[in-house]
C-alpha cells in the first residue's frame, strides 16, 4: 500500500506531463516513467512475470522504437500548437469525456466475486499459473492474437518492401569503381587526406600541408568551407597574413613579437624556431589555400 | 498437462527474503563495492591484455603491476572540467548518465555469487545473493533494456549529430540483439525448468548448460557483445566514424559514469553467462566432485564465480584486440537474418527433443538416429549450396562493375603496365 501511494502521484504527474510536454522526446520519456511505474505496481501485487514483460516489451522495445522515430524526425522538433484538423481540440475533449463516462459506467457495473487470494489462484507460482491459463483455457485467444500479430508483421513487410531494380553494389564492385575512377580521372584511391594536423592548427577547418608546402586540396570538407559558419578559410587567410606579417617583423627585429600577436593560433614551429622559418613557404601556403577556396566556391 | 508438471522443477526460493535489514544493506553495499573494484580491475586488465597482444607492456608503473593506474585515471577524470554544450537539452543531458549507470548496478541484485553460507560472527545462514525471484533472468533483461535509455537519451540530448547518430545506432542495435539474447535464454529455461538464477545454477550440478546447449551458448556470447557495445560491435561509439558516438559531448564525471556503466554491463552479461551456461558458482568438474569435497561450500564458490566472470571479460578483451569493427548494415543483417532464425530453429529443436525425451515409452536411439540423418542432410545441403554459389559468383564478379561494363585494371597500361606474358585486353567501348 505504501508503494502504491508513493508511485501513484509520480505516475499521475508523469502522465499529465506526457500531455503537456512541449518536446516529443520529453513526452516519450515521461511515458516511460508511467510504464515503469506500472511495472513496479505489478511487482508489488505479486505478478513478477507481468513486471518483467511490461518493462521488456513496452519500455524496452515499443517505446524505444517511438524514441527512435522521434529522434529520426528531428533533434529538437517541438510540437506546433496549430490545429491541423478543424475543431480537433473540441472534438477530442468531447470524445475524451464520453470515453471517461463509458469507463466509469462500465467499472461501476462490474461485480467482483469472492476474492480467493493469490495462493489459491496460483498454487505453483506466478509463471506456471499464467502458462496453464494461456495454454489451456485461453489457448484460442492466444493463437488468434498471435495470428493477428503475424499478419500485421507480414503486412508491414509487404508495404515496406521495394523490388530491387539494379544489381546490388557490393564491396568488390565499389573497389572496381574506385580503380576505374583512378584510371580515368586520377581520383585518389585512398580516403581523403585528413585536415591539417601538422599544418598550423589541428582543426578540421585547416587544410593539411603537402610535402612541398602547398595546401592539400580535399583535406578540408567542402561543406565546412561552403557553410562558412565556423572559422574557415577566409578567416584563415587573414590569419596567415597576420602570421607572415609578424614573421617578417620578427625577422627584422629578431625579437619582441609575442606569440599572441601571431593570429592567436598555436603555431609550433613558427614560435619555436624562427631561424627555420621560410616566409616564402608561408605565402605559397596562403596562395594554395586561396586557390582551393575559390575552387570550392566556384 | 501431466507431462509439464514433471518437467518443472519445484521452485524453492524459500531461502530468500529471510534476511534482516542490516544483512540486506551489507549485501547491497558489498555488491556495489565488488562492482566498482571489478570495474577498476577490468580497465587495468583490458589495457594490460591488449598491450600484451600488441607486444607492448601496458600500464605497469603505478602500484603493483600498474594496478592503481585505473584508480588514478578515474580520479583525474572526475576532476576534469565539466562541459555542458549550449545545444544540449539540460535535464535529459544530466539524467542520461545516471539512467545508464543505475540499471547496470541493479542487474547484479539477482546474480548468485555462491550457495547458502553461514554469516560470520552470527548463527544465521544466508544465500550469497541479494535476492531472487521466479523471473530473475527476465528481470535482468528488463533492467538492461532500461539501461539502453541512458545511451539513447545521452545521444539525443547532446544536440550534436555524432551523438544523435550514436544514440540511434545504439537503440536499433540493442533492440535487435536483445531479441537474439532472449531467444538464446529460452533453451536454458526449458532445461532448467525455471527462470530464477539460483534454480538454474542448481539445475547445472550434473552438467553445465554451456555443454549441452552449445548453440544457445554461442548465440548468447555473440548477442552479449552486441548488447554491451563492445568491439567488434561498438558501432554506437565508433570512433572512426562518430568521434565518440553517444558520449562525444560528455566530459568529466558524466563521461566517467558512462564508462562505468559500460564496464559494469560487461561484468553483468558475463555473470549472467556464467550463471546460465557455466554452472554459476559451482567449481569446474574435476575440482568440484572427486578432488575436493568442500569446493562448493562456504565462501570458496565466490572465487570460482569471479574466475569465470574474468574469463568472459578476457574473451571480450580478446575480441577487441582481434577483430575490426563491423559495418553497420552487415551488423544488422547478421543479427536479424542469421542470429535470430538460427536461434528460433534451435529452440524448436530443443523443445522437440525435450518433450520427446521426457514423455516415456520412447526409445532414445530413434531420436539419435533422426538427429544423425538430419545432420547428414544438413551437411549435404551445405555442400550443394556452396557449389551453386561458387558457380554463380565468378559470373557476377569477374570483370563487370556496377554498370555492367567490363573492367580491366590494366587497360591502357594504367596504373601498372600490363604484364609481358599476358595479352592486354582493351576495355570495351565506354
Amino acid at each position: 500500500m505504501i508503494g502504491f501511494w508513493i508511485l501513484a502521484p509520480v505516475m499521475v504527474a508523469a502522465a499529465l506531463g506526457v500531455l503537456f510536454a512541449r518536446k516529443a522526446v520529453h513526452a516519450a520519456l515521461l511515458l516511460a516513467v508511467v510504464m515503469i511505474g506500472l511495472a513496479i505496481m505489478y511487482a508489488i501485487q505479486d505478478a513478477p512475470f507481468l513486471f518483467a514483460v511490461q518493462i521488456i516489451v513496452y519500455t524496452g522495445a515499443i517505446l524505444m522504437l517511438f524514441l527512435f522515430v522521434l529522434m529520426l524526425v528531428g533533434v529538437d522538433a517541438s510540437d506546433s500548437v496549430v490545429e491541423t484538423i478543424r475543431r480537433q481540440r473540441v472534438l477530442s475533449i468531447l470524445v475524451g469525456v464520453l470515453f471517461g463516462v463509458v469507463l466509469a459506467l462500465g467499472v461501476a457495473q462490474v461485480s467482483v466475486g469472492a476474492v480467493t487470494g493469490l495462493d489459491g489462484a496460483q498454487p505453483e507460482g506466478n509463471v506456471p499459473a499464467l502458462a496453464q491459463l494461456l495454454f489451456s483455457r485461453y489457448v484460442f485467444a492466444f493463437e488468434a492474437t498471435s495470428a493477428l500479430l503475424i499478419t500485421a508483421a507480414i503486412g508491414a513487410m509487404v508495404l515496406a518492401h521495394r523490388e530491387r531494380v539494379e544489381p546490388k553494389v557490393g564491396q568488390p564492385e565499389r573497389a572496381a569503381q574506385r580503380m576505374r575512377e583512378y584510371a580515368e580521372h586520377g581520383r585518389s584511391l585512398t580516403p581523403m587526406p585528413t585536415p591539417g594536423v601538422f599544418a598550423r592548427h589541428n582543426a578540421v577547418d585547416t587544410p593539411a600541408l603537402l610535402p612541398d608546402g602547398t595546401a592539400a586540396e580535399g583535406s578540408v570538407s567542402r561543406v565546412l568551407v561552403a557553410r562558412g559558419t565556423i572559422r574557415s578559410a577566409p578567416g584563415l587567410v587573414d590569419d596567415v597574413a597576420v602570421v607572415s606579417g609578424s614573421v617578417g617583423g620578427r625577422e627584422e627585429t629578431t625579437s619582441g613579437v609575442k606569440p599572441a600577436e601571431a593570429g592567436g593560433g598555436p603555431s609550433g614551429p613558427i614560435a619555436g624556431d624562427p631561424s627555420s622559418l621560410r616566409p616564402d613557404d608561408e605565402t605559397i601556403d596562403e596562395q594554395g589555400l586561396g586557390d582551393q577556396r575559390r575552387g570550392d566556391r566556384g | 498437462m501431466t507431462g509439464s508438471t514433471t518437467i518443472l522443477a519445484s521452485e524453492d526460493l524459500s531461502a530468500f527474503g529471510q534476511d534482516p535489514w542490516w544483512l540486506v544493506m551489507i549485501k547491497a553495499v558489498l555488491i556495489f563495492v565488488v562492482l566498482v573494484l571489478l570495474t577498476l580491475f577490468n580497465i587495468w586488465f583490458e589495457r594490460r591484455v591488449v598491450a600484451r597482444m600488441q607486444h607492448r607492456p601496458g600500464p605497469n608503473v603505478h602500484g603493483p603491476f600498474g594496478l592503481l593506474q585505473s584508480l588514478a585515471d578515474g580520479v583525474k577524470l572526475a576532476l576534469k572540467e565539466d562541459i555542458i554544450p549550449k545545444a544540449a537539452d539540460k535535464v535529459v543531458y544530466l539524467l542520461a548518465p545516471v539512467v545508464a549507470v543505475i540499471p547496470a548496478f541493479l542487474a547484479f541484485a539477482v546474480i548468485p555469487f555462491g550457495p547458502v553460507v553461514d554469516v560470520p560472527f552470527t548463527d544465521r545462514v544466508t544465500p550469497l545473493q541479494l535476492t531472487d525471484m521466479p523471473v530473475a533472468v527476465l528481470f535482468i533483461l528488463a533492467i538492461a533494456s532500461i539501461g539502453i535509455y541512458g545511451i539513447v537519451l545521452g545521444g539525443w540530448s547532446s544536440g550534436s549529430t555524432y551523438s544523435l547518430l550514436g544514440g540511434l545506432r545504439s537503440s536499433a542495435q540493442m533492440i535487435s540483439y536483445e531479441v537474439a539474447m532472449g531467444l538464446a535464454l529460452v533453451a536454458v529455461f526449458l532445461y532448467a525448468g525455471s527462470m530464477s538464477t539460483s534454480e538454474i545454477v542448481r539445475a547445472q550440478e550434473e552438467l553445465w548448460f554451456g555443454l549441452i546447449l552449445i548453440p544457445s551458448f554461442v548465440i548468447y556470447m555473440i548477442a552479449m557483445v552486441g548488447e554491451t557495445n563492445r568491439a567488434p560491435f561498438d558501432l554506437p561509439e565508433a570512433e572512426g566514424e562518430l568521434v565518440g558516438g553517444f558520449h562525444t559531448e560528455y566530459s568529466s564525471l558524466k563521461f566517467a559514469l558512462f564508462y562505468l556503466a559500460e564496464y559494469i554491463n560487461m561484468a553483468t552479461v558475463s555473470a549472467l553467462a556464467t550463471t546460465l551456461f557455466l554452472g554459476g558458482w559451482q567449481a569446474p568438474y574435476p575440482l568440484g566432485g572427486p578432488i575436493w569435497e568442500g569446493a562448493n561450500e562456504g565462501f570458496w564458490p565466490v572465487l570460482w564465480f569471479l574466475g569465470k566472470v574474468v574469463a568472459f571479460i578476457f574473451v571480450f578483451i580478446w575480441l577487441r584486440g582481434t577483430l575490426p569493427r563491423l559495418r553497420y548494415d552487415q551488423f544488422m543483417r547478421f543479427g536479424w537474418k542469421r542470429l535470430i532464425p538460427i536461434a528460433l530453429v534451435w529452440i524448436v529443436a530443443v523443445a522437440t527433443i525435450r518433450s520427446i525425451s521426457t514423455s516415456d515409452g520412447f526409445d532414445r536411439t530413434y531420436l539419435l538416429a533422426a538427429i544423425a540423418v538430419i545432420a547428414v542432410l544438413f551437411v549435404g545441403l551445405f555442400f550443394f549450396g556452396s557449389d551453386e554459389e561458387a558457380a554463380e559468383e565468378p559470373a557476377a564478379d569477374v570483370g563487370a562493375d556496377a554498370d555492367g561494363h567490363d573492367f580491366d585494371a590494366f587497360a591502357g597500361g594504367y596504373p601498372v603496365p600490363p604484364m609481358s606474358s599476358a595479352t592486354p585486353t582493351r576495355a570495351k567501348e565506354r
